[in-house]
């Protein structure tokens, strides 16, 4: 249809001198960039078809290959900027709502990046983690506000649930549908060997991970997907889902074509059927609503386990957060802004919500003003990108970390933001099984282990410094932190003083 | 004795396996030297029917067909390696035809080539096995093949 506005977005850049033929790019691209024509003897790139996700040049044996960002660009112009100017004619062309993955890349400020930890010198001993005992255990649930005794003077031992986490760090919710049956075997048997959990999302559980249960975390989302009296007690807790920080106040939805004959069986939908979730839990219009469904959900599994209760950062989240605090649920889970999805709507994924970092700092906050603090546990996800940021969120207040992003760049994911497309050349985010392949848990498991061992390390030598040796010592520590760069009401939010305070 | 395995399931029939064995047994340092455009004689071979892939190689066989039947005495097993001497080899391909798996192919010269687990290049252990990107191919210590 008439003429076509958009110049591709990258180059594909080859060195002909490199190039030895092996067509491993034409192969491996599922976008269909590459080809060779066999009567010039030439590799030839449609760069239209490309992502970026680099596939092609993590695969290139000779390193002949880059892509590039194209420098043919429209007039700069520092309102109409290029991205917006394509996203008008992309709308114009198709008169449809924009979609994008994975998380919010638009330059807000990054708290954690204005953020630095303090270190011991001479007034109080460092700690060397190689030398001496340093605890990242972490229990996670509601903890008791006072001693009790039953009436013959004995101590009442019986604590609600917990989890028990070895380190500070949970994966957070993806689910099977979003991603790959092999991404999510990675996640569950890293978790199983890290001694920490993953999260199912709201796709249900495969029949075949029902054997990594104790480490798995199921999820009751709006859609109600795959949930069963089996599914509920194969998990270690049950998360309700009430938002998503790609996505505040939207649903989701998996295209049909993506659920095939496992999707079909775990969710418990028709085979090629959309799953739609719906934007509100039909039965949620309050707290007292959601206390009913924490309560259902508790009676359901024998006070057994812990519940969660997810939630996106959003503007009013101290005062949502309180509310949660007083539903019964042992664990808030608050999602940011910038986490990540496997499709949401341009807009609300890039202009809904807030940071968590503010949301981290003004809930841990309301919650110890309100005297509530002890009743949940506190976990925060929505880009925790290293170990640095780990230790400053819960030197803000939080009990650990949900991260998801880095999970799957730890399995090969580049961020090339398409996830929505089910093209994924990583085997992530896809459900074609030729792609799926491409992602052996054999591999997967063991960098997600080696992600989170590195981490655990780096923890233990950023809490030796501050001369702390448990992670208990440095929850909710904020004298720990100090700002740079931020204005008053910034730090007053955070709770911290300026750097040289 | 360790053996190249091969895994379909996890074979993306990516075919680096061919140009990694074709480089690790060319003896030059660089891969584009060495391969760019030359007609490449690997010693592995990924087998393709639809969606289904699998790279195929020499299973070192403890009581090999090849070398039974090799006119020449040029193939023999040294320490559990079928090697091949190519000055022997006169290129009757009888190892060829009688190989159950396809894994002995002639070479540039006639003489026929197979994999030799990299134990006589610069690699030292198999560069296919090193290079697959998937652990399709793995080398390994596993019970013996016929």
């Amino acid at each position: 249809m008439g003429i076509n506005y958009f110049y591709p977005e990258f180059e594909v850049v080859r060195n002909d001198a490199r190039c030895i033929r092996c067509k491993v790019c034409a192969r491996q691209c599922a976008n269909e960039v590459h080809a060779y024509d066999q009567d010039r003897d030439l590799m030839l790139s449609d760069e239209s078809k490309c992502v970026n996700c680099q596939r092609c040049v993590s695969l290139c044996p000779t390193r002949a290959l880059k892509i590039v960002k194209s420098d043919c660009r429209l007039r700069e112009n520092a309102n109409w900027d290029g991205d917006t100017i394509r996203e008008v004619y992309k709308q114009a062309g198709s008169g449809g709502v924009l979609l994008s993955s994975m998380g919010n890349p638009k330059p807000y400020p990054v708290y954690w990046d204005k953020i630095l930890i303090n270190a011991s010198q001479v007034t109080n001993p460092s700690i060397d983690p190689l030398r001496e005992p340093m605890e990242t255990r972490v229990f996670l649930g509601k903890k008791p506000q006072s001693l009790e005794r039953d009436e013959t003077g004995n101590l009442k031992c019986e604590l609600t649930p917990q989890l028990e986490l070895s380190m500070p760090v949970m994966f957070s919710a993806m689910s099977y549908g979003s991603i790959s049956y092999n991404a999510h075997e990675s996640l569950a048997r890293a978790s199983r060997e890290l001694g920490i959990y993953y999260n199912t999302g709201e796709g249900g559980l495969h029949e075949d991970f029902y054997v990594y249960g104790p480490n798995t975390i199921v999820q009751v989302a709006s859609g109600r997907f795959g949930v069963h009296r089996d599914y509920m007690e194969a998990g270690a807790a049950v998360e309700i889902k009430m938002g998503q920080g790609a996505k505040p106040g939207i649903g989701g939805h998996l295209p049909g074509t993506k659920v095939g004959a496992d999707i079909s069986r775990t969710r418990m939908i028709p085979e090629g059927s959309d799953a739609i979730s719906p934007a509100p839990h039909h039965d949620i219009y309050s707290i007292e609503d959601l206390r009913q469904l924490v309560y259902s959900i508790k009676e359901a599994t024998g006070h057994k386990k812990p519940v969660i209760v997810k939630v996106a950062a959003v503007h009013n989240i101290a005062a949502i957060a309180s509310g949660i605090a007083r539903s019964g649920a042992d664990i808030i889970a608050i999602d940011g802004f910038r986490g990540g999805t496997g499709a949401a709507p341009t807009r609300i994924r890039d202009s809904v919500g807030i940071p968590i970092e503010l949301a981290l700092a003004s809930v841990d906050q309301r919650l110890r003003d309100e005297g509530i603090r002890g009743n949940v546990s506190l976990v925060v996800g929505g880009s925790i990108r290293s170990s640095a940021d780990v230790v400053k969120a819960i030197a803000l207040g939080a009990d650990a970390c949900y991260i998801a992003t880095a999970a799957l760049l730890a399995l090969g994911c580049h961020l090339c933001r398409t996830c929505q497309t089910g093209n994924c050349n990583w085997g992530i985010a896809t459900q074609k099984p030729e792609l799926v392949k491409r992602l052996n848990p054999e591999i997967g498991y063991k960098r997600l282990v080696n992600l989170m061992t590195a981490w655990n390390h780096e923890i233990k030598e950023l809490m030796g410094g501050m001369g702390i040796n448990s992670i208990e010592a440095l929850r909710g520590n904020r004298l720990m932190l100090r700002g740079v760069g931020l204005t008053d009401a910034e730090l007053r939010i955070l709770g911290i003083s300026h750097a040289g305070e | 004795m360790k053996r190249v395995y091969v895994n379909e399931k996890w074979c993306l029939g990516c075919h680096l396996c061919e140009y990694n064995c074709a480089f690790a047994n060319s003896g030059e340092p660089d891969m584009a030297k060495a391969l760019r455009g030359k007609v490449i004689y690997p010693r592995i071979h990924v087998e393709e029917a639809g969606k289904i892939c699998y790279a195929v190689s020499c299973r070192h066989c403890t009581d090999p067909l090849c070398v039974k039947s090799c006119i020449s005495g040029a193939l023999s097993i040294q320490n559990g390696t079928v090697k091949i001497d190519h000055d022997k080899c006169v290129g009757c391909l009888t190892c060829v035809l009688v190989c159950p798996y396809g894994a002995v192919a002639p070479g540039p010269d006639g003489a026929a080539t197979k994999c030799e687990l990299c134990l006589e290049n610069a690699c030292g252990s198999p560069a296919c096995a090193a290079g697959c990107p998937n652990n399709a191919i793995v080398y390994e210590e596993r019970e013996a093949a016929v």
